[in-house]
């Protein structure tokens, strides 16, 4: 539809085509595709769809965050790691300005999204947010029935329509494997799913507003081994489509879902690159210290 | 971007010039904003409409009668000829009331709240807390039925002199309206002395007595001081109960059995009355309110300040 | 151990007992003066109380009395507070938690409207005659009394509700703001509804205080005899506690007896009132765990 974002794959099903009633491309079902991270040249080739020049962040008097600059390719994973209190999430918050909603911040540098500066005094932080989704810790679902969760941003954005509306929240739901489970009960309290239920329905909540980037903040921090392997698979998945950048405090979690990683410490970031590289072959100490377990 | 999403949300808009809503939005949003904090305006304006009222009214009543009389006056007859307007009479059957409402709270309030807090086990609390409750819900006009019904009779049968209108019968009931007040706010700040407090004292071999006294209330004390406060403040300010029981006589006194006047009533009787609007008489209740409106005022800031004080001192 | 220090243990065991019996009975005597005072008006008023009392206009005599005009007034004044006060509490209370920057001014604000509860309700019905009553002219009007009632109740209010959106997780915010909706969107569709059954038992406590308010309204001049139901803002009025207070203060005996049975009347809408209120937090609980 837009002529400035490459278009983007959708779910293989025919049957779904139908449903939201477009034409839809076709492409490898990602479940078969082996699990394979970018490679560096990949990751080389591929658009930045986001850009961070020269960030400082402080909470009052307090830096946060010390001259960070990082690109992050499009339709790639990349996942933010280091010891608490870091910087990572403040980092990730950034991104859709959710650090605006703390009294006494302050910012300074330059975050690009789409070549846009959101930093911009003029900036619609609505419409941003919009376009930067963002899934939370501990999943965070509204006391409300998995349908109304779901419909909420398109119903925000100004989606009357319940026909547009149920096409939207399956078309969602299926992007985060979440359907089959829930389509006899999308009226039932979504407080009534388990936990990981809950974190798929707030990504499927996100994705509904056609995001292009997917902020995540240790999405799998909270749940159980098997609810967690779920998440990685829908992250791996959602590669395809989306640009994600996740925070994680699990290095072997950075391993498997993410192309490219970055290592905060101390409100520094300390080395970035394709993840394969930088977990086999670090450059600095301070990042091999880390991996292999010596402090953090 | 996504193909099969209706247009809304391709988000192909620039981010500086938003959604195409989005100015309708803004000033809807800029509206609502404005409305609420035109409620929040309304407290503000409540506080500057009762000084405004009080102090104008006021000015003109001390044009006709000068401050010194009406705060150092003994007599207090602005109704009668001659008229005096000294309001020591009523501040003094404000203060018998209180007083006596104090002494009938404060000791079974606080022993109350130390059980509560202390002794009784989950149960007992969760179920007397309601009930309290309900106490504290009743409408203080009850509360002057029972003094005329019940209580009044009583001190009269007691004591022979007792009028049947006397400060005593509006102070015990005022008491008992006062009293949910007291358990509440001391059980909340008892309850919130750290639990490692109390551990450390019955390390050292305490009895529970020992620890509630000397470690528990102590370090609560402050805030119980401030719900005494807020309490005796509610008692001042108590209109119905002291104008059923207390009597219409103002009076420098400090005899509990004789009939009395509280500002409060005294307010009442005016209003009840048809004093025409404008003269020096109907301008009296703006006086006296005002006297009223400081006094519990001073109370309630100096309350407010130590429970804040303590609460800070835990958190 | 030597038997002094036993004996000083057995004197300091008797008196912890002691004490802890001393705090007991306080807290028996709190439950006393309940009873003692339902059943008062109970064991006074029951006999009064029939359809005839309810139906009836005031009367001069006792067996005749009845509180047609006060009962209707007392749910005009309730009904019309509820109106005024509730939209303008809850607005207030919207702006301060969710709007208002956290500087000096919203701790005056806040002081301010903590001192305001403090306020003795005499106080505020002196503010309505200077201002509804004469400055706006309003007379002795229901409306007038209704104006009165809501400033004396704005402050419970606006307490209640605050402390209802403070219960609300941030968390359901972020996530509403995540998904782009503005601050509006995020407050009408998440906390709002989520903050509700909390703001229900504020406001609830606010009807039934207005309900019970005697002197603001005697403040403002209305009396007791009316002898007609209001049917417009405008109207005279009186209300059931100043029915009551009126009884109360006539010598007669009867006449208390009359006055106990309003007062049954008056607890029962409260117990009404309450019981709704008591309804609304247990089905929430029900349905709503964070």
């Amino acid at each position: 539809m837009s002529a400035s974002e490459p278009s983007m794959t959708i779910s293989t099903d025919n049957e779904q085509s139908k449903v939201v009633g477009v034409s839809t491309r076709l492409h490898e079902s990602s479940d078969r595709r082996p699990k394979l991270a970018r490679s560096s040249d990949e990751l080389a080739a591929a658009r930045s769809k986001i850009s961070v020049s020269n960030l400082d962040f402080f909470y009052e008097e307090q830096q946060a965050l010390f001259d960070v600059t990082l690109d992050v390719p499009e339709k790639c994973v990349t996942a933010l790691i280091g010891p608490s209190g870091c910087g990572k999430s403040t980092f990730l918050r950034c991104l859709n300005r959710m650090n605006d909603m703390i009294d006494g911040t302050r910012l300074k540098g330059k975050i690009l999204l789409d070549q846009e500066d959101i930093y911009r005094p003029r900036t619609d932080v609505v419409e941003l947010r919009k376009r930067v989704g963002m899934v939370f810790q501990k999943s965070n679902p509204f006391p409300k029935t998995i349908f109304e969760n779901v419909a909420y941003g398109p119903k925000v954005a100004g989606i009357r329509k319940r026909s547009v509306l149920r096409e939207i929240v399956e078309h969602s739901l299926r992007k985060a494997a979440l359907w089959d489970e829930v389509k006899d009960r999308l009226n039932q309290s979504a407080l009534q799913l388990s936990g990981g239920q809950q974190q798929r329905l707030c990504i499927a909540r996100t994705l509904a507003t056609s995001p292009g980037v997917l902020l995540m903040d240790e999405p799998a921090s909270a749940l159980d081994p098997a609810s967690t392997s779920r998440i990685e698979d829908l992250i791996f998945e959602l590669r395809e489509s989306y640009t994600i950048v996740i925070v994680t405090h699990n290095m072997q979690q950075a391993a498997r879902v993410s192309d490219q990683t970055a290592f905060f410490f101390q409100g520094k970031l300390i080395e970035a690159g394709a993840t394969n590289t930088l977990f086999t072959n670090p450059e600095k100490t301070q990042t091999e210290d880390y991996i292999t377990g010596r402090f953090g | 971007m996504s193909e099969g999403r209706p247009d809304i949300l391709s988000s192909n808009q620039s981010l500086l010039s938003g959604a195409t809503t989005s100015p309708v939005r803004k000033i809807g949003e800029g509206l609502i904003q404005f409305a609420l904090f035109l409620c929040a305006a309304v407290s503000v304006l409540t506080t500057i409409g009762i000084v405004a009222v009080l102090l104008i009214e006021a000015l003109q009543f001390f044009r006709d009668v000068s401050p010194w009389d009406f705060i150092f006056g003994t007599k207090w007859s602005p109704l009668l000829k001659p008229q005096h307007f000294g309001i020591l009479p009523l501040l003094c059957g404000t203060c018998l009331v209180a007083a006596g409402a104090a002494v009938v709270a404060i000791p079974i309030g606080l022993c109350t709240a130390i059980y509560l807090s202390e002794y009784a086990p989950k149960w007992v609390r969760e179920t007397v807390k309601p009930l309290l409750e309900i106490l504290a819900g009743i409408p203080s006009v009850v509360y002057g039925y029972l003094a005329i019904v019940f209580v009044s009779p009583i001190i009269r049968s007691m004591f022979e002199s007792a009028n049947v209108f006397n400060a005593a019968s509006a102070s015990i009931v005022v008491g008992i309206m006062i009293l949910p007040m007291i358990v509440s706010l001391s059980e909340e700040v008892l309850r919130a002395v750290p639990r490692s407090l109390r551990e450390a004292s019955y390390a050292l071999g305490a009895t529970k007595l020992d620890v509630t006294l000397k470690v528990v209330v102590p370090a609560a004390f402050s805030g119980i001081l401030a719900s005494f406060l807020l309490a005796i403040s509610r008692a001042v300010g108590e209109t119905m109960a002291v104008t059923l029981a207390a009597g219409a006589t103002p009076k420098l006194t400090l005899n509990p059995l004789e009939s009395i006047q509280t500002m409060t009533a005294y307010i009442v009787q005016v209003s009840q009355g048809d004093t025409p609007a404008g003269t020096v008489e109907y301008r009296t209740i703006f006086a006296v309110g005002l006297t009223l409106f400081f006094t519990t005022m001073l109370m309630n800031i100096l309350a407010q300040w130590v429970l804040r004080r303590t609460r800070e001192k835990y958190e | 151990m030597s038997l002094h220090a036993t004996k000083h243990r057995r004197w300091s065991k008797f008196l912890s007992a002691a004490f802890a019996t001393v705090c007991l009975l306080a807290l028996l005597s709190c439950l006393a003066a309940l009873v003692l005072l339902l059943w008062q008006v109970l064991s006074h008023g029951i006999d009064w109380l029939s359809w005839d009392f309810i139906r009836d206009l005031p009367s001069r005599f006792p067996a005749k009395a009845g509180i047609r005009t006060a009962l209707a007034g007392s749910l005009w004044l309730m009904g019309l507070t509820t109106i005024i006060s509730v939209p303008i509490g809850m607005g207030a209370a919207i702006y301060l938690e969710e709007y208002a920057a956290n500087n000096r001014m919203r701790t005056i604000v806040q002081t301010n409207i903590a001192n305001l509860a403090g306020v003795p309700s005499i106080v505020y019905g002196i503010l309505g005659l200077g201002l509804f009553v004469r400055f706006m002219a309003l007379e002795r009007s229901i409306l007038a009394g209704a104006l009165t009632l809501s400033l004396v109740v704005l402050p419970i209010i606006i307490l209640a509700s605050q402390e209802a959106l403070r219960a609300v997780p941030p968390s359901i915010r972020h996530a509403s703001f995540a998904l782009g909706a503005t601050k509006w969107q995020t407050i009408w569709h998440q906390v709002l509804p989520a903050s509700l059954p909390g703001m229900m038992t504020g406001i609830i406590l606010a009807m039934s205080r207005a309900l019970g308010e005697a002197a603001p309204l005697l403040a403002i001049g209305a009396v007791a005899y009316v002898p007609f139901v209001p049917s417009s803002l405008s109207d005279e009025f009186t209300a059931l506690p100043i029915q009551i207070f009126n009884w109360s203060a006539r010598p007669q005996e009867d006449f208390h007896s009359v006055a106990a049975a309003g007062i049954i009347v008056l607890l029962l809408v409260l117990i009404c009132l309450n019981a709704v209120a008591v309804f609304v937090r247990y089905r929430t609980s029900k349905q709503i765990r964070w």
